[in-house]
């Protein structure tokens, strides 16, 4: 089986509310043609296709289709869909180009958040019989989360902060992040509950946005770029659907696929964690070290395009081996609520 | 000409109500919650779930052996929610916990109804609120209170039939926008004209314009003005009736392609028997009064044939 | 470069009614999974992978249902892929499902399509009035019914093909316990008094909305040498072209005829009519067996009308088309694409019960969505590739 590798990555600028549709056609349009640029490749040359993104997320069925005009796929192309964060998106690319199908794939990823009440959507993930119907919002569900693990001793609120505030001061060197500037440890203390003990320096943004990687088997990759990010571990589990029945202060999906993926020496690790205790908990999860550069983008804290935002992991964790400042590092991504679905993409260069 | 706009929006409203039905764990679940009661399932490590699972999380296999537990129980963990969102078992300032009931192993999700967060804490003991009147549903508690709250008086509840089938509303609202090229395309439409855009790789006229040409995925800026008759490429006719119909059958659904455009759009044609509308028929469009005129094709009410000669088939075929 | 070889080692599928008012969704979901897991005599702890495709989570009203139901499809600690690409996502199921085997990432993987349709309406759920856009008021046949039309009009087709193509599905359906309907009475004549919904389409020449799920076992060659008589993965293929765009040809989509074309290049087939002994294809209004038979490349373009009636799809002819009674006989729109690659697969392995063509060794499962957009089809054989 062919090896395979990251050669490219752009994003679209992570935006409170943007102007364009559900579909997503504006923030993929101009992505496109960057990474295309980048690249040197046009679509011509793309073997696979595969994108993620949720009907509920836009309002209506279907709702994926409309975005394929952004392809101009004419003629028609090999081309599928997950309704997932496009990061199982690139898993299923992953496969494709193993199977020697395909030379190169283009994956993408959108979300207009800012179309819907996010916090309600995301309560129908929930079971729709004994849960659902009481609409526990998603950032209720992480406020019961994150008390767990306070009282467990596992992390505490001004812990909690630390993520948000290192996060968000990173974020200032991130062109695409939405928040980049955070207050002291101690003023961010001295603020408001949002759901006891979260505060919104706790919870990611609601952010619209997009993010699109492409990936290359051992033949194409050293042609595309200079330092193909090589995936040498993508390994995802997921975790009982039962809320209640779940130790939710650990994530036995995200160790299994970390231990799988082979986690162990990543310089970098970009964490897909939308609250802070979450960063906290994944980086127990995977057994990351204090040595570990976590999220250097800012990570979801500064920018969490939904359906998007796990592929942007990868996409980032990949940009610092093809940019040469690593030669190890990981992105994650995960799905449905309190950290129920996890997948982790393991990359190296060999520069 | 280049046209830029801002994007129209609109209200999209998702509502329906879910008809679930329950099968063999659940079913006797929503049951007992008619009658006041709460039954948990025993899972293959011997757990109690409460609520019940369907499938063991460890072996898969389905649950089926009740365990009734109490009503009561002991807060696992808690957050508070200062500002209720729509749907929610309260609509003051309330607090979610999960919550053990006393017999269970597992927590379930409730709300816990106290003034404040600081009357709420792990560990704290609380009971379900009964509605009055129940169906079998999970909002059958209505929310859970401090343990210590006197209960009301109630009748003993009577053995109902057994529940099968659960409804569940769902409603979600969403702020719908339409593509740059779209909006000036409707905003076109308000002033009685039809604008459609040439894509400036392969040259092809669409209307409506879309964000991208589907077949050069390059955004379309070149509008093009049409005039409001075509041809008739395609059609059925409509003679099923259905929820929402407000034309009585038969009609015609037709693709009309318009002179100047290279795509054809789905709209009505009236003005003739629908058994006599062709492939190729000359059509023109009947705009509604135009004090009825929107950013909409509704404009347009319906396409009538002009009494033309048909379009010979080579001039449409491509369009099929 | 070459690709791992895939069986599919069992099928399973549930009864599929209009209203599945006896189980849940998990309920309904385990009936197929737990027939498709007997038949490949598998447990649990062989399954190293789950993979789930469904129609738009609006049907159910559950966003990404996988997820609460990781416990009931057994995916609990394993890995677990959500696929959507429209109607056709059972067939799209299947395939990535294959390409995980394929890629030599794993050795046995569950694929499981279902879709819960009485848990709403399908036609609400597709006919929600979005902003700005005009509601045709036609719903699903108005939308296709236009298409047969052009069919009709290029291919010189008799008009009462359609009718043909319901008689002989229905009267398979009656022959396949799990059908939704089951007309066994049904006839010509009766098809043709039925009442005429959508002009040229008829009611009795649309497909029912049905609950239901499929479920297929596929593995490796390890796992498939194991097993009695697998259907072996001879080839895969999946399209994609946008709804609409100038020059389209909507009666005969490119997408389909280039996916049809990588799909026999990949099989080894030169003369699919001649090579492949049955297909299951993905005919939801009667007349689109013989636009399909043309898109697949089954026949000439406009001679797909010819193939059905001179009978030669029904049992017994050159190429019988669904022997299951197929997507006119049971439609639930999620699982309707892996059900016709899990009844491919069934023919070949000899195991389709009062629908079994005889001696079949080769054979087509097909599935298409969206305005005939999306395609996904494969070719399993009795033979080892």
């Amino acid at each position: 089986m062919t090896d395979v590798a990251v050669v490219g990555f752009s994003q679209a600028p992570h935006e409170r509310r943007t102007s364009g549709t559900t579909n997503g056609v504006e923030m993929l349009v101009p992505i496109f043609r960057e990474v295309f640029a980048a690249t040197g490749l046009s679509k011509r040359d793309i073997g696979f296709w595969c994108s993620g993104s949720s009907d509920y997320l836009a309002g209506r069925a279907f709702s994926f289709i409309s975005a394929i005009d952004a392809l101009g796929a004419v003629p028609p192309i090999t081309e599928s869909h997950v309704e997932a964060d496009a990061a199982w998106a690139l898993y299923e690319a992953y496969l494709k180009i193993r199977t020697g199908e395909a030379d190169t794939a283009l994956v993408y990823g959108f979300g207009k958040s800012s179309a819907g009440d996010l916090r309600r959507i995301l309560a129908l993930q929930l079971d729709p019989y004994l849960v659902a119907p009481l609409w526990p919002d998603s950032v209720s569900i992480a406020g019961l989360q994150a008390r767990l693990g306070i009282e467990a001793g596992l992390w505490s609120e001004r812990d909690m902060a630390q993520v948000a505030m290192r996060s968000r001061r990173d974020a200032a060197d991130n062109p695409a992040a939405q928040l980049a500037k955070s207050a002291d440890v101690d003023e961010l203390l001295a603020q408001p509950y949002l759901a006891d003990p979260l505060r919104v320096h706790d919870c990611a943004p609601i952010t619209d946005g997009a993010a699109v990687v492409v990936l290359a088997n051992a033949d194409r990759a050293c042609n595309i770029v200079e330092n193909p990010a090589w995936i040498t571990g993508f390994e995802h589990r997921v975790d009982s659907g039962q809320l209640g029945g779940r130790d939710l202060t650990t994530s036995p999906s995200t160790s299994a696929a970390a231990k799988a993926a082979g986690a162990d020496g990543v310089e970098v690790a970009e964490l897909h964690a939308p609250f802070t205790h979450q960063e906290l908990l994944l980086r127990a999860a995977i057994g990351l070290s204090d040595s570990v550069r976590i999220n250097p983008s800012g990570g979801a804290l500064a920018g969490n395009p939904m359906f998007a935002a796990g592929l942007t992991r990868i996409g980032e964790a990949a940009t610092q081996i093809m940019r040469g400042t690593a030669r190890k590092t990981l992105g994650h991504a995960t799905s449905g609520p309190a950290l129920q679905q996890n997948l982790i993409c393991v990359m190296e260069g060999r520069a | 000409m280049v046209s830029v706009v801002e994007p129209l929006s609109a209200p999209l409203e998702l509502s329906f109500a879910y008809t679930r039905s329950l099968g063999p764990t659940l079913g006797p679940f929503m049951t007992a919650l008619a009658e006041r009661r709460i039954l948990g399932v025993r899972g293959s490590d011997g757990r109690v779930h409460v609520p019940p699972a369907e499938y063991d999380p460890v072996t898969a296999e389905p649950l089926t052996e009740f365990v009734e537990v109490a009503d009561e129980g002991v807060v696992v963990s808690w957050t508070w929610l200062p500002a209720p969102l729509e749907g929610q078992p309260l609509q003051h300032p309330f607090g979610w916990a999960l919550i053990r009931l006393d017999g269970a192993d597992t927590c379930l999700l409730h709300a816990v109804d106290v003034a404040v967060p600081v009357d709420l804490c792990t560990g704290m003991r609380v009971r379900a609120r009964w509605a009055p009147e129940r169906t079998g549903h999970i909002r059958d508690i209505v929310c859970f209170e401090p343990a210590d709250t006197p209960r009301a008086p109630v009748e003993p509840a009577a053995a109902v039939p057994p529940v099968a089938i659960v409804t569940t509303r769902v409603d979600l609202h969403f702020e719908h926008t339409a593509s740059a090229q779209e909006s000036s395309y409707l905003l076109g439409l308000q002033d009685g004209r039809l604008l459609a855009q040439r894509c400036p790789q392969c040259s092809k006229v669409y209307l409506p314009p879309r964000g991208a040409c589907p077949s050069c995925g390059v955004p379309t800026e070149e509008q093009v003005e049409l005039p409001d008759r075509g041809t008739v490429t395609t059609f059925c006719i409509v003679n099923v009736a259905f929820l929402g119909q407000h034309i009585t059958p038969p009609y015609v659904g037709a693709y009309v392609l318009l002179h100047g455009a290279d795509i054809a759009f789905l709209h009505l044609i009236l003005g003739c028997a629908a058994d006599e509308v062709r492939m190729g028929m000359r059509v023109e469009a009947v705009w509604r009064p135009r004090a009825e005129w929107g950013p909409a094709l509704q404009n347009i009410d319906h396409f009538r044939p002009t009494g033309e000669p048909d379009a010979p088939y080579d001039t449409y075929a491509e369009h099929l | 470069m070459s690709k791992n070889r895939a069986a599919v080692l069992g099928t399973g599928q549930t009864h599929h009614r209009a209203k599945r008012g006896d189980v849940s969704m998990a309920g309904l979901c385990r009936e197929a999974i737990d027939r498709a897991m007997a038949d490949a005599k598998v447990d649990w702890a062989d399954i190293d992978a789950v993979v789930v495709g469904k129609a738009p989570d609006l049907f159910e009203g559950v966003m990404m249902p996988e997820l609460y139901l990781a416990d009931a499809l057994g995916a609990v600690g394993k890995p677990l892929l959500r696929v959507h690409t429209a109607g056709s996502v059972g067939g799209a199921t299947a395939i990535v499902a294959a390409s995980l085997i394929q890629s030599g990432v794993h050795q046995r993987v569950l694929a499981v399509a279902w879709e819960k349709q009485s848990e709403s309406n399908a036609m609400w759920a597709l006919s929600i009035p979005v902003p700005f856009s005009m509601p045709v008021h036609a719903g699903a046949g108005g939308y296709f019914a236009p298409h047969v039309r052009s069919y009709i009009r290029r291919s010189g087709a008799p008009a009462h093909i359609g009718s043909l193509v319901a008689v002989k599905d229905r009267l398979n359906g009656a022959k396949n316990p799990y059908a939704h309907l089951r007309q066994p009475d049904i006839t010509f004549e009766s098809v043709q008094a039925s009442a005429m919904l959508w002009d040229p389409i008829r009611y009795d020449e649309t497909c029912p909305s049905s609950d239901g799920a499929c479920a297929i076992v596929l593995g490796d060659e390890r796992a498939a040498t194991a097993v009695d008589r697998p259907a072996w993965l001879h080839a895969t293929a999946m399209r994609s072209e946008p709804t609409t765009f100038a020059g389209r040809d909507q009666v005969n989509p490119q997408a389909g005829r280039d996916a049809a074309a990588a799909l026999w290049r990949q099989a080894g087939i030169t003369d699919p009519l001649a090579e492949v002994d049955v297909a299951e294809i993905y005919v939801p209004f009667s007349w689109f067996e013989p636009m399909w038979l043309e898109n697949l490349g089954f026949t000439p373009e406009g001679d797909g009308w010819k193939l059905t009636e001179a009978g030669a799809t029904a049992m017994g002819g050159a190429l019988p088309v669904n022997p299951s009674g197929g997507v006119l006989s049971s439609n639930p729109i999620g699982a309707s694409g892996m059900l016709r690659f899990a009844e491919a697969a069934m023919q070949v392995m000899g195991r389709a019960g009062d629908h079994q063509v005889d001696g079949a060794r080769t054979a087509l499962g097909h599935a298409y969505g969206g305005g005939s957009q999306f395609f996904s089809m494969w070719v399993v054989g009795s033979e080892r590739p």
